[in-house]
């Protein structure tokens, strides 16, 4: 565990405190969620009601092309003074850097979010229906994001050793994360937008939690391969 | 100290090494020499755990390396063509992240000393992008000891430093070789070799073409021996 946790815990913390630096990552993917949620509000007539149908999708849609912007950066930045080398001659389990690099993009996601569904709502003017779905709605947005940085860490570093990483890794990652992405997309509009909606959004929920654990350990387990590409 | 025996290694239909056998014992500097493309690389980055040979058998303290290993990995200190630091930190704070890696406690004394010894304490708060090249190596070469390896593995160390800087590297590296570190130097810089160096290795093609003692013969002699044209003892 000395090679794996700290070593990761090392690899998030350098890349939360470089993009604190920076700030190069974090804002392309918040000036992306505000230029969505802005032009969908005009599109849209925030005050009809079938609108509201369109938030679960679109906070979605935020999430992976967001995500997107931040996953290419983590690998490719990575490349440039061969610095996942410097991470491999270290004591560190291939794994390490694994969980270290997820960890990172899961926090960069999670601000994106944080910053941009308040955001969504205000314009839209949308309206939770029970305060009791909030917290279901914030496990599936948990849960979601967390599937969707699983399998965009491991690609993304498999992406990164192509030449055109940043055309690769939507390729590779949509087929792979569209399973998570429906159920997301349907369990939160069950809650978001029906009364009874928590009970019926529990069977995306049980999906969303078991592809998190699938891919989780596959990115866990295949990232020493990946490395040596 | 390091051992490798019949190492082949094959990218694509093009074959790297061909059975590389060389032992370097422990608190010796070779250095290894070839022309480019003769696989000088390519050896240190399989010794460094890299890269992974096609065959063959590498031992390190006479222990066959394995991958997971982390205690073997940790007595190798390794500089490789490029820095591996990062462009927003400074030298600090890029010494601070490694540091972490090697899980070294309380290094602030140690990152301070070794700032100080590569002659970068004046900026050691300046973030690395706005260095020159040498600067970056310095800084490079401060991170490849910073947990004070028992070998030390170096890919064209001398490449861009000036005439002050190299004295200096070659000060610390003779220190370290005095301290019972073995040092092996991949490097095209014979100068370098005749004063850090007992022992030259030529790669050709490879295959260890020549191994030599330098015992304190000139530069030309190093140059021969490159060549192929030494005589041996």
């Amino acid at each position: 565990m000395k090679h794996l946790l700290a070593p990761a815990l090392a690899i998030a913390r350098k890349d939360l405190y470089a993009e604190w630096k920076t700030k190069q990552t974090i804002t392309t993917m918040l000036i992306f969620s505000g230029l969505v949620i802005v032009t969908f509000s005009f599109a849209f007539d925030p005050s009809n009601q079938a609108v509201s149908a369109l938030v679960p999708g679109m906070i979605w849609v935020i999430t992976i092309f967001a995500g997107i912007l931040g996953l290419n950066r983590s690998f490719t930045t990575e490349k440039q003074h061969d610095h996942l080398h410097g991470m491999m001659v270290a004591p560190v389990d291939p794994s390490g850097i694994y969980i270290g690099k997820f960890l990172a993009n899961l926090v960069f996601v999670l601000l994106v979010q944080v910053v941009s569904i308040p955001l969504l709502f205000l314009l839209f003017d949308f309206q939770v229906p029970a305060y009791s779905s909030i917290l279901y709605f914030l496990l599936i947005i948990f849960l979601g994001t967390f599937g969707f940085i699983a399998v965009g860490t491991l690609l993304a570093a498999l992406a990164s050793h192509a030449k055109s990483s940043e055309m690769l890794l939507p390729i590779l990652l949509f087929p792979l994360v569209t399973p998570v992405i429906i159920a997301a997309v349907q369990a939160t509009r069950l809650v978001l937008t029906e009364q009874e909606g928590a009970a019926a959004a529990l069977s995306w929920m049980q999906l969303m939690g078991a592809y998190d654990v699938i891919f989780f350990a596959a990115g866990f387990l295949l990232f020493e391969y990946v490395l040596e590409v | 100290m390091i051992e490798t025996k019949a190492l082949t290694k094959t990218i694509g239909e093009k074959m790297i090494l061909r059975g590389v056998n060389l032992k370097v014992n422990k608190g010796e500097a070779v250095a290894v020499l070839g022309t480019n493309g003769a696989g000088k690389s390519t050896w240190l980055k399989i010794v460094a755990g890299l890269l992974k040979p096609s065959s063959g058998e590498i031992f390190l303290k006479g222990q066959p390396r394995k991958k997971d290993d982390f205690e073997q990995q940790k007595v190798l200190g390794y500089l490789g063509h490029q820095s591996f630091l990062y462009d927003a930190f400074s030298p600090v704070e890029n010494l601070k992240f490694f540091a972490r890696l090697y899980h070294i406690s309380s290094p602030d004394t140690r990152i301070n000393k070794l700032i100080e010894d590569v002659g970068l304490a004046y900026f050691k708060h300046e973030p690395v992008r706005s260095f020159s090249r040498g600067m970056i190596q310095r800084l490079a070469i401060a991170r490849a000891i910073l947990h004070k390896p028992e070998i030390l593995l170096l890919d064209e160390p001398h490449t861009g430093l000036d005439q002050q800087a190299v004295s200096l590297f070659n000060r610390l590296l003779l220190d370290l070789k005095a301290e019972g570190v073995t040092i092996i130097m991949v490097t095209h810089d014979f100068q370098q070799i005749s004063t850090v160096c007992d022992r030259a290795v030529v790669l050709r093609k490879g295959r260890i073409a020549e191994d030599e003692l330098i015992r304190g013969r000139p530069v030309s002699w190093i140059h021969s021996l490159y060549e192929g044209e030494a005589a041996t003892l």
